[in-house]
């Protein structure tokens, strides 16, 4: 099989190696059409940490409905891409929060003190506050150096929330194709595209042309 | 309780499917030895289980790391830093971690597929600084070995001509990316040796083997190459040896002695079938160990008879002895003129394509072993802990509007900060040689066992001053790289509070010596074909025998010194020597 043909053939999904070496074979039999890409691979204890973590919820409805006020202020619909919430990121929050119960105590307290600092300037907890109110109280915990003292345990808290927005969001479909990462498929590595090499003002060495992979195309 | 035992009589029982026992079941069973290979983890094979082109969203937890894949929820690993129920311990509150999988192929699953040679040097440390001890053999009785094994599973690099570096048969390096080309420009203007890594990745269809497809530059080895693209040892060389009809492989069979005879000659392994929960024994005329380093030397330890009162093969009293892993530490930067990157796909090989062997004399410097330096960066797929930090970089440079702005922040500027910062952070990390001490050792705890009853490991590790000087040079040496890049260190800045960022034993999972080879059998375990000198039918071929570890990753020398040792063995019993 000439290697066009070879990455074609690993590009559709089916990819095993039977698959493609029976289809390197010069026989004419069709190889079975698999339904898809198996799923992605799990152990027996991983499977049963998996159901009893989704079976769980962590965040009652009102702190989810707080975060998802925040990841919005965080990452907003613009030009490119829907919010952080078209891309669901409050669901990964809260697994993240099963998963990794370090996480528990600075979410669910951060979300007490920001419901505290919300009812204390505007008698409100922070949902029910104003967008203009709410972007008050972040811009006094979003900005780590220029935070007010008295406020770092916000910023730490924002930081947090910050964190896994960024997560969340760009490893999400939305996010990748927002970021333009546009790998993770088959290809062939052929070195630096020629205008980013000219844009750096740079080039490979004769010697690393010579002895590097090269592809017939 | 009832021990089932097998009739068959094996030639051969290899204990382990790693790189060193899938090593020997290749060559033996081709050999036409019939073998029993015993695996204390489940059947993997990544056609099935696969992870490999997989997005960030399929994991729920976006490719984190937990407690089953240390290594990200994408990893082609079974087993980790802790296994359920069986735990090890630590002596006088020194530190070793250790890394177990439990699964066909073991670590070759998910190894970084750097495939260094030893060279002449490696072999003769101490006629060269006095430290440790030479081993039996040299870089030539190797070579040969090497060249198998570079035929045999393939591996890419470049004729370099280093002293210390042999070439090996390679195919054609994968070019550098930019990053790369970055480091590789100033690195080599402070007299830093920048080459083609050496991995043992397929960048072009390996000649005569129909049995596995080239490299399609996914960068994503360590989920398991779903064409068998690269080298682990369960695609490579165990699924082969299963297609002679000359094995037969027990899966989640967790070995718990080696049984000897009145005369104390080992004649089998008894083991523990972890699906039925019952004790089994097979018969075989040669014993091969290939657990890993700590996992033999237990073996060993728990294989006590009245011939053998210390264990099996210990008459010197130094099995789990001498053991070391490589030394490591490692420094992040960001390079501003690759911020606002035009986008294409640069995932590459799994891995680094340029590396940096050990350049400098150490005679010249105050601590007596070198380090090689592995470099990272660039367009990755994004994964858990993507855009984490943003506030320690978006307040230090300028965004896209050539304004710098507060640190931190939050809606649409913050959104196009992750685009513009995207792909301009890189790093590096060295690995480095230790030297061997007998005071660095696994032993058996006098009172703890696992769940299965076996007993377990307890460990006793300290870093000397040869170490945490190396660490301090590597340090030095990053943080000038970066800075003749025009770049700045983001993190892994440290200093003689922590060691200068040295890792914890363990860390960097090649931990050798523990059986190691010698003439002496006063002070060695296994001789120079890695046969105890204590039992002419039992062989440790995993990175246990190593004398020293070099500045290189054990990988390639475990696979031809397992393929030196498997020659070995079928022409002694060819002899009827054993």
């Amino acid at each position: 099989m000439d290697r066009r043909k070879y990455l074609k053939t690993l590009a559709v999904g089916t990819i095993s190696a039977s698959v493609l070496l029976d289809s390197c074979q010069p026989t004419e039999t069709k190889p079975t059409q698999a339904a898809g890409p198996p799923p992605l691979d799990r152990q027996p204890l991983e499977k049963a940490r998996e159901e009893k973590l989704k079976a769980e919820q962590f965040f009652d409805p009102h702190e989810l409905a707080t975060i998802t006020v925040l990841v919005d202020i965080i990452i907003p619909r613009d030009d490119v891409s829907g919010s952080a919430s078209d891309a669901k990121v409050p669901d990964f929050i809260e697994f993240m929060a099963k998963d990794r119960p370090e996480h528990q105590i600075p979410l669910r307290g951060g979300l007490k003190w920001l419901d505290v600092q919300s009812s204390k300037r505007f008698n409100k907890v922070f949902t029910d506050c104003s967008a203009s109110q709410q972007i008050e109280i972040v811009d006094d915990i979003a900005f780590p150096e220029q935070a007010k003292p008295g406020m770092e345990q916000g910023v730490a808290f924002f930081n947090l929330v910050r964190n896994l927005t960024a997560t969340g969001f760009f490893t999400s479909e939305m996010g990748i194709k927002d970021l333009g990462y546009v790998g993770n498929r088959p290809n062939q590595w052929d070195g630096v595209p020629q205008e980013v090499l000219d844009q750096y003002g740079i080039k490979y060495d004769e010697r690393t042309l010579n002895e590097s992979v090269r592809f017939d195309s | 309780m009832q021990i089932k035992k097998s009739n068959t009589n094996y030639d051969a029982i290899i204990v382990g499917s790693g790189a060193g026992g899938g090593m020997a079941a290749y060559m033996l069973s081709q050999a036409g030895l019939k073998i029993a290979l015993l695996e204390a983890g489940p059947m993997y094979d990544p056609t099935k289980n696969v992870t490999q082109l997989k997005w960030p969203w399929e994991s729920l937890r976006r490719g984190a790391s937990t407690e089953f894949r240390p290594f990200g929820d994408f990893d082609a690993s079974y087993g980790g830093w802790t296994l359920d129920g069986e735990p090890y311990t630590h002596k006088d509150g020194t530190k070793f971690d250790w890394w177990r999988s439990r699964m066909l192929g073991g670590r070759t699953n998910h190894w970084g597929r750097i495939s260094l040679r030893f060279g002449p040097k490696d072999f003769k440390r101490k006629s060269i600084d006095g430290l440790g001890e030479d081993w039996p053999i040299g870089y030539d009785d190797v070579a040969p070995y090497y060249d198998k094994v570079d035929q045999l599973i393939g591996v890419f690099g470049s004729k370099e001509n280093l002293p210390n570096e042999p070439d090996g048969i390679f195919l054609p390096p994968p070019k550098p990316r930019l990053h790369e080309m970055f480091i590789k420009e100033a690195a080599t203007s402070i007299d830093i040796p920048v080459i083609p890594s050496r991995l043992s990745i397929l960048t072009r269809p390996l000649p005569n083997n129909k049995n596995r497809g080239a490299c399609f530059f996914c960068s994503q080895c360590n989920r398991g190459c779903t064409v068998y693209g690269d080298f682990s040892s369960s695609s490579v060389l165990v699924n082969p040896s299963l297609l002679t009809g000359n094995v037969d492989l027990v899966t989640n069979a967790m070995a718990r002695e080696v049984t000897t005879d009145a005369n104390g000659k080992p004649t089998g392994v008894s083991y523990i079938n972890k699906e039925d929960m019952q004790e089994y024994t097979i018969n075989g005329k040669v014993i091969i160990l290939a657990a890993s380093a700590c996992e033999s030397a237990r073996l060993l330890l728990n294989s006590k008879s009245d011939k053998h009162p210390n264990g099996l093969a210990n008459s010197s009293n130094i099995v789990g002895k001498y053991l070391h892993d490589s030394t490591g530490a490692s420094m992040g930067g960001f390079l501003p003129k690759l911020v606002n990157r035009k986008r294409y796909n640069e995932d590459g090989v799994g891995g680094l394509h340029v590396y940096t062997p050990w350049w400098l004399d150490n005679k010249k410097l105050d601590f007596p072993r070198g380090y090689h330096i592995e470099y990272w960066g660039g367009m990755g797929m994004p994964g858990y802990g993507f855009g984490f930090g943003m506030e320690n970089l978006n307040g230090k440079y300028p965004g896209r509007n050539g304004e710098t702005k507060p640190a931190g922040g939050y809606g649409a500027s913050l959104k196009d900060d992750y685009r513009y910062f995207y792909g301009a952070s890189f790093g590096m990390a060295g690995r480095g040689e230790a030297v061997a001490r007998e005071d660095n050792y696994c032993e058996i705890d006098p009172t703890t066992v696992d769940k299965f009853g076996i007993p377990v490991l307890r460990f006793h590790y300290k870093w000397s001053d040869y170490e945490i000087k190396q660490a301090k040079h590597m340090k030095q040496t990053f943080e000038e790289i970066i800075h003749t890049m025009g770049a700045e260190v983001t993190w892994g800045k440290s200093g003689p509070e922590d060691n200068y960022g040295l890792e914890n034993p363990g860390k960097i999972i090649h931990e050798v010596g523990t059986t190691r080879m010698g003439n002496d059998p006063t002070k060695s375990i296994v001789n120079k074909y890695n046969q105890a000198h204590d039992c002419d039918n039992l062989f440790v071929v995993d990175g246990g025998a190593f004398v020293s570890q070099a500045d290189k990753n054990p990988t390639w020398t475990i696979l031809a010194l397992a393929m030196r040792a498997s020659d070995y063995i079928v022409d002694e019993l060819k002899k009827q020597n054993i």
